[in-house]
């Protein structure tokens, strides 16, 4: 039999390279400025998906939650190997705290059907939570896996995989249907150059839409006639509302959210009152002698 | 609301009895937050055969100590502690409920969240109480938990509030809270717990389990030499060492240096390192992120050593040595040997 592996994977800004520009003078991080990447370790939950795929015959589904652009984060896994992918993306969905965006994935997963593992990175850069991979086994009522490194094993409705503990690792097993977060422990593959030929086309209706309107065209049917040719060729990436995925409008966005944010300080790194040190042989020299001095040191 | 307030509780993490520092340092938290708001700090200690810790958990200021032991509970798996957690929560009803954001805590915090439909805010630096009018659904609170935790890369600071169902929860980062010091005389009330667990809960089997306590201890070291990218190579980091030993200190690194394979991750400090304190850091060849400013901007003394004179570790810095580390620490090595 052929396993069904989900991969949920989000588009992040890039706040691990933040240069001068994308801070206002405010001190104030400028989104706008950075770009969005695939947070690194859901590229990891990709690759053991896709080795999964490799030894055992997967299907691997790749799905996100965000802005219309976050297709692009689709395309780049169908690139790499994935076979499928879904836009989750409604207004509704926005300001969801991480409670909210595990409900609204669960009924993601849930609308997908059937499915015998899902993947995804411990933790996004963005907010560094590492709290939806937990939530979401939760609300999907299954087990959870979390910082995995590796699997070692898919067989006889059970998954045993090795994870990292503090100070060291566990092999774990956990029936199926069951959850893993992937730490970074693999080397994601590169994007098929083939792959990219065929998917750089495919597109979320939204997408076709928007091509449509901006070519000002003033009837549906060759917009349809597009949908029909792309759903043909498999090149059609799903996209869901909140509706399409019976999620209740009170467990989702804002209002699904319990946390809320009071107030948000930048980190200004105030220009400290550094006392400069010559690197020559005496100013060194001093300086040891005035930590001697006041007890820093000795 | 006519309702007394719940108490305050502490997850306490343990491993072959040994309890982590991180859990009596928010011990330590919860008995200020439990003392401002009149009610009890309470201990959650889950495993098996736990009771020496217990007066452990007094002398650190627990009031109560619930005690749960269970072979089915050691070592940690996840599904039977959030079912033993959460019982006790629906029994007891606490206002705020502390974990430490370690690899245990941040599994086991928001599995618990999501069953309790509760917030939960990760990796705080910093809890207060206080009022809260939350604007934008014309509703106030009082006496909420704060939760201030860095976001963003570490380039923003958040303050949180959880409006829904108690308790507030949060996982908090090893080292931010100040561990007091213990009181031997001070004693508390023991509540042993029987867990109701059934298959259900212990689906999850550990096969192999291969650990061994950390070597390093950088958040009890006073002198820490920290090795950056500026370093150039992993021979190069003997420097960083023969200046930590020539001062009686640590060797640690940025993640730029633990990135590049240089030295191991147990040595980085930083946003998703260690958070140190020490009372002298030696910064040699870290431009200084604000992700690596998270974990060290504490310490006392910040001596900082980079060729580039814009490099933004200078502006922590409290000793700005523009150089290259290659003449610097060999000079600063025969400096302190004169003197010493």
């Amino acid at each position: 039999m052929s396993y069904t592996v989900l991969v949920f994977v989000k588009q992040v800004p890039d706040t691990q390279n933040i240069s001068g520009d994308a801070m206002t003078p405010q001190g104030t991080v400028n989104r706008a400025a950075l770009p969005a990447i695939f947070n690194p370790e859901d590229l990891n939950a990709l690759e053991l998906a896709l080795q999964l795929k490799d030894r055992y015959g997967a299907r691997v589904v790749v799905g996100t939650m965000g802005p219309p652009s976050a297709a692009e984060v689709l395309r780049n896994a169908l690139y790499r190997g994935a076979d499928e992918g879904v836009l989750l993306t409604d207004r509704a969905f926005a300001g969801a705290d991480t409670l909210a965006t595990s409900y609204a994935l669960s009924c993601c997963a849930k609308k997908l059907g059937k499915f015998d593992l899902i993947l995804c990175g411990r933790q996004a850069i963005d907010g560094d939570t590492a709290q939806v991979g937990p939530q979401l086994a939760e609300k999907l009522k299954i087990p959870q896996i979390c910082y995995v490194e590796e699997v070692k094993e898919l067989g006889d409705g059970k998954v045993v995989a090795r994870r990292a503990i503090e100070g060291g690792y566990e092999v774990l097993s956990a029936p199926l249907p069951c959850l893993l977060t992937v730490v970074e422990g693999n080397e994601p593959r590169p994007m098929a150059g083939k792959r990219i030929m065929k998917y750089k086309r495919a597109k979320t209706p939204g997408e076709v839409a928007k091509s449509h309107a901006d070519a000002n065209y003033t009837d549906e049917e060759p917009m349809a006639a597009e949908l029909a040719k792309l759903r043909e060729q498999g090149l059609l990436i799903a996209e869901w509302t909140a509706q399409d995925v019976d999620a209740d409008p009170a467990r989702i966005g804002l209002k699904g959210s319990p946390t809320k944010v009071k107030n948000i300080q930048s980190v200004v790194l105030t220009a400290g009152e550094a006392k400069s040190v010559p690197a020559t042989d005496e100013g060194i020299a001093l300086l040891i002698h005035e930590l001697i001095t006041d007890h820093t040191l000795g | 609301m006519s309702e007394k307030l719940g108490n305050v509780w502490i997850f306490i993490e343990q491993e072959g009895g040994k309890i982590a520092d991180v859990s009596l340092e928010l011990v330590c938290k919860g008995h200020d937050l439990a003392k401002r708001l009149n009610v009890k700090t309470e201990a959650l200690l889950l495993g098996d055969n736990l009771s020496g810790c217990v007066d452990t958990l007094y002398s650190y200021g627990c009031d109560t100590v619930y005690l749960v032991e269970d072979p089915r509970l050691e070592p940690f798996t996840v599904l039977p502690y959030a079912k033993v957690i959460m019982d006790l929560i629906r029994e007891h009803r606490p206002n705020i409920l502390l974990f430490g954001a370690t690899m245990k805590g941040r599994e086991l915090a928001p599995r618990i969240a999501s069953e309790k439909l509760a917030g939960l805010t990760a990796d705080c630096t910093d809890l207060q109480i206080d009022n809260f009018e939350d604007k934008a659904n014309n509703k106030s609170y009082t006496d909420k938990l704060m939760q201030i935790r860095p976001a963003f890369g570490g380039n923003i600071i958040a303050t949180i509030v959880n409006t829904w169902d108690d308790p507030q929860m949060v996982t908090v980062r090893e080292g931010v809270m100040k561990m007091d010091a213990p009181d031997p005389k001070r004693k508390g009330k023991l509540v042993k717990v029987q867990p109701k667990l059934s298959d259900a809960d212990t689906v999850i089997k550990v096969l192999e389990r291969v650990r061994a306590d950390k070597e390093v201890d950088l958040k009890g070291a006073q002198i820490i030499v920290s090795g950056g990218y500026g370093v150039g190579s992993k021979e190069n980091f003997k420097l960083i060492r023969d200046l930590a030993e020539a001062l009686g200190g640590e060797v640690a690194a940025s993640r730029a240096a633990v990135d590049a394979g240089w030295i191991d991750h147990d040595y980085q400090v930083g946003q998703t390192g260690v958070t140190v304190r020490p009372r002298l850091y030696i910064a040699c060849g870290i431009s200084g992120s604000v992700q690596h400013a998270a974990g060290m901007k504490e310490s006392k003394k910040i001596i900082a050593i980079n060729t580039d004179p814009a490099a933004p570790i200078f502006s922590l810095a409290h000793y700005a040595i523009v150089g290259d580390l290659n003449t610097v620490i060999p000079q600063m090595i025969k400096a302190f040997k004169a003197k010493a």
